[in-house]
């Protein structure tokens, strides 16, 4: 049985699956609930500083979109931090460590960007017993306009400096959650990185407004008529943050940061990727909201069983194992030439594929009367829109043209050699390639 | 459902009327919305899609499944409408497993199909509880045409006549429209009166006069008809009957399926409807069936429907031999009648055991005998007289492509004309083409 027992950053948990400081870690009741349903970890609900807490909209705070069957493919929020009072959550979060030593509790924090603020929160929150620190400087909606989240997030300087100040008021790891809503997500790493961060984690939500009411003419969720973009999360957000993970993790000036993988985590596979790509744990919220605390059980099992048929005895066997094959797309072999390939057998002759191929693409497959559809070898360039539109899953896949045959679109022989477009004739900046 | 009457012979109210209220309910009840949006859901939009190809009105299936899924079932009730104007009955009595479903592709992949024709109801069923006709009439072009018959392919024709502004007149020998989906379709496959509803709201384009009690043959003549309008259309289905030709027929409680059906779509309450006790029915198509389920929601104790040639050869579609296993109906196959016993009323029925051998069915010498107090003739129908003239191909009335008989300005459809299934939606599809065609040559098109 593999180990799943996660250590990031010193930290140590049951399991690498943590649960997003979020609307599902906002208090004792929830998180003791997720504890005892097999959470390896927790990041508490953002705290904010003393005093009066932040208030909520009364109205509907979530919007989504769905995909076949209503099942939910994005969530966006308006929800701000925590709306207590933040001895009431200390004091909690006290309880529940003390009688949960075994698991990861994290305590999120954001207040305004004055050192004093930073520094009088910090060690008075680790009183509570916490493991470490997460500092959100991603929530877009709300606290950015207040100067906080995101709009922290949005200014390398700032990041930096608010993280130098908390590494200076702590022992504790130090974890800097990073926005999405920004060009270049290194430069944002960079910095947490240069003030001292332990780790990054990432992504916090999207700017996003998920649909229109069309009969009151305003974005949902609407609030009495009126809406407000919200941060948008979910299984339709993991591609953006496995590509952001990804570019951490392969960068030579933050390749090696510790990074807490979010984003779209639904199953034990998402996980999984996340940590090829270099993320030493995950944290998950959307997942939880969608289906309850129980579907933490199904992602243990499967990443335990993926790893014993794959030989990985523990989680860092797994951590950025895929990180070296992420390249630059003028990188990738051009001398690697593939077909689609349709099994006849367990195609069930819907069309999809020649209707995209023929509409949308290169008119690479053919069609027979009685519904037979077959590539057609000299048309194919290998694009894949078959095998993504295809309902069946492993019906069409992608043959490699051994070195030596002849590809038939462009009547070359498939040559044996790696050649990439920097060496390729048509690249007016070619280098030679000896 | 306890049994409340266990006389012999032939009796009304077997069962209590709640029983017999629950016996005919809806088959397939309606989708409510969330049902709809998860069995559209299923579908995949297939190119060129097979469900499309197997529907005999060509209905585009994935467009208006596609339009149920984005919350337009009105516009999807008019893609249904625009290729089957009578697509609310069809959705309720078309064999869709052995036409649109069975070769739905996830029927190949998973043996469960999209629900085609539940969700076809559903568009069709909402559009029309809104009360919209949602096709309107092209100007008026002074061109007259009689349709006989009052059934599917009439309706069909004329509905397609008058949106093209033509003016229509429908002669219907009964005192009521709608033909087989009136009196000829087992009752929970149509409830609420579904039928005349159908006609009705058919009927708001406008345009088109029926005139009930008006015979073929008897109140008017195909001559006159050919002689007072540009265009005439036949589609008075099939209004003769085969015989077993045994001796014995003639006695009581021997009786064609056929009458039995629309007999009990008639009555306004079934508890008063007399059923056998023991009931046979002989036949191996949709009409047995029919008659034998529904004989046994009525209360029959024993039903056992008959027929001569392997199950493989039965017309009746296998969902529906299931549905008649299923509610209690015994099928025997490969035996044919030869004796109706009874003193004046029916006893039993004997029937020898059949075989096919090289391909003609030959009768055998075993013999079985089971008693009977009704026995219900379902072995075909066929065309009544026809006038003079008109060319016969194989028992029904020749026509071509475009439904086009021999005779001039003369055209045909459904069951009483040749080709295609005798079924609701293939002649819905042949009076419809026939409409185009009759405009075409009315406009000078063709």
């Amino acid at each position: 049985m593999a180990d799943l027992t996660s250590n990031f950053l010193g930290i140590k948990s049951p399991n690498p699956f943590w649960l997003a400081s979020a609307p599902p870690t906002d208090k004792e009741y929830n998180v003791r609930r997720a504890f005892e349903a097999g959470w390896g970890g927790v990041v508490w609900k953002t705290l904010g500083a003393e005093g009066p807490p932040v208030v909520n909209v009364n109205g509907p705070r979530y919007g989504a979109i769905h995909g076949a069957d209503r099942r939910l493919l994005g969530l966006n929020n308006i929800e701000l931090i925590t709306d207590r009072p933040l001895e009431v959550n200390l004091e909690e979060m006290a309880r529940v460590k003390k009688d949960y030593p075994d698991h990861a509790l994290i305590a999120s924090v954001m207040v305004p960007c004055e050192e004093d603020e930073w520094k009088r929160i910090i060690p008075r929150i680790a009183e509570t017993g916490c493991d470490g620190f997460e500092l959100n400087f991603g929530c877009p909606h709300g606290m950015a306009e207040r100067g906080m989240g995101s709009a922290v997030g949005q200014v390398p300087e700032y990041i930096e400096m608010v993280t130098r100040w908390c590494k200076e008021a702590t022992d504790l790891p130090v974890i800097v959650k990073l926005t999405p809503n920004i060009t270049n997500i290194l430069l944002p790493a960079q910095a947490a990185k240069d003030g001292g961060a332990d780790a990054v984690s990432l992504i916090n939500t999207i700017n996003s407004i998920t649909n229109v009411n069309l009969d009151a003419m305003a974005p949902e969720p609407m609030i009495d008529g009126k809406g407000t973009h919200g941060g948008y999360c979910g299984p339709a957000v993991k591609p953006i943050a496995l590509n952001m993970v990804a570019e951490i993790a392969r960068n030579p000036g933050t390749h090696g940061l510790p990074i807490s993988g979010i984003g779209g985590v639904t199953t034990w596979r998402d996980a999984a990727e996340f940590m090829a790509l270099g993320a030493g744990n995950v944290q998950v919220c959307t997942a939880a909201m969608t289906y309850g605390f129980k579907v933490v059980q199904e992602m243990i099992s499967g990443l335990s069983q993926w790893m014993d048929e794959k030989g990985y005895t523990s989680i860092e066997e797994v951590v950025g194992r895929a990180v070296p094959n992420v390249t630059d797309w003028q990188y990738l072999n051009l001398n690697h030439v593939t077909k689609a390939r349709i099994d006849q057998d367990a195609c069930i002759q819907c069309g999809r594929c020649y209707a995209a191929c023929e509409d949308t693409s290169h008119q690479a497959i053919s069609m027979s009367e009685d519904r037979v559809f077959d590539v057609k070898d000299d048309e194919c360039v290998a694009c894949n829109l078959c095998v993504n539109v295809c309902p069946v899953d492993g019906c069409i896949t992608m043959e490699t043209i051994a070195p030596g045959a002849m590809d038939e679109r462009t009547g070359k022989v498939v040559e044996k050699e790696y050649a990439n477009w920097t060496t390729h004739p048509n690249n007016p900046s070619a280098t030679a390639a000896e | 459902m306890p049994q409340t009457n266990r006389e012999n012979g032939v009796s009304p109210g077997r069962l209590t009327p709640a029983d017999v209220q629950a016996n005919f309910a809806d088959l397939h009840p309606a989708y409510d919305e969330h049902e709809a949006l998860v069995a559209a859901d299923r579908c995949y939009f297939c190119h060129d899609a097979p469900c499309m190809t197997a529907c005999p009105t060509t209905i585009d299936i994935p467009l208006f499944i596609r339009q149920i899924a984005t919350g337009t079932p009105e516009a999807a009730a008019k893609t249904i409408l625009d290729q089957n104007i009578l697509g609310g009955m069809c959705a309720r009595v078309c064999p869709t497993e052995t036409l649109c479903e069975e070769v739905c592709v996830r029927e190949v992949a998973e043996g469960k199909p999209v629900e085609i024709g539940r969700l076809q109801r559903y568009a069709t069923d909402t559009l029309m509880a809104k009360g919209v006709h949602p096709f309107v009439r092209a100007a008026e072009t002074g061109k007259q045409v009689a349709v006989v018959g009052a059934g599917p392919s009439g309706l069909a024709c004329a509905h397609r006549l008058a949106m093209l502004g033509h003016n229509v007149v429908v002669f219907e020998a009964r005192s009521k429209g709608g033909g087989l989906n009136e009196f000829g379709i087992a009752a929970y496959k149509s409830t609420n009166d579904f039928a005349q509803k159908e006609l009705d709201w058919l009927m708001a384009i406008g345009g088109i006069e029926i005139r009930y009690q008006q015979a073929l043959g008897q109140s008017i003549t195909l001559d006159g008809l050919q002689d007072d309008f540009d265009a005439v259309f036949l589609g008075m289905g099939l209004t003769a009957v085969n015989a077993l030709r045994l001796d014995g027929e003639d006695k009581t409680n021997v009786t064609d399926a056929v009458d039995f059906i629309a007999d009990l779509r008639q009555a306004s309450d079934l508890t008063a409807l007399p059923v056998g006790r023991r009931v046979v029915v002989i036949g191996g198509g949709m009409t047995a069936i029919d008659a034998g389920v529904q004989a046994k929601l009525l209360g029959a104790e024993d039903v056992t429907i008959v027929y001569r040639r392997g199950q493989e050869a039965m017309a009746a579609s296998k969902f529906e031999q299931d549905l008649a296993r299923q509610k209690g109906v015994t099928l025997i196959c490969n035996a044919t009648p030869v004796g109706i016993e009874g003193n004046g009323s029916l006893t039993a029925v004997t029937f020898a055991y059949t075989e096919t051998r090289d391909g003609k069915l030959e009768t055998l010498d075993e013999t079985f005998t089971l008693p009977a107090d009704q026995l219900f003739k379902a072995i075909g129908q066929k065309l009544g007289d026809t006038p003079d003239g008109l060319t016969l191909d194989g028992g029904k009335i020749a026509v071509n492509d475009a439904q086009k008989t021999n005779l001039a300005n003369v055209w045909a459809g459904g069951d009483c004309a040749s080709g295609g299934d005798d079924l609701t939606v293939t002649a819905v599809a042949e009076g419809r083409d026939a409409a185009m065609d009759i405009h075409a040559t009315l406009t000078g098109a063709s």
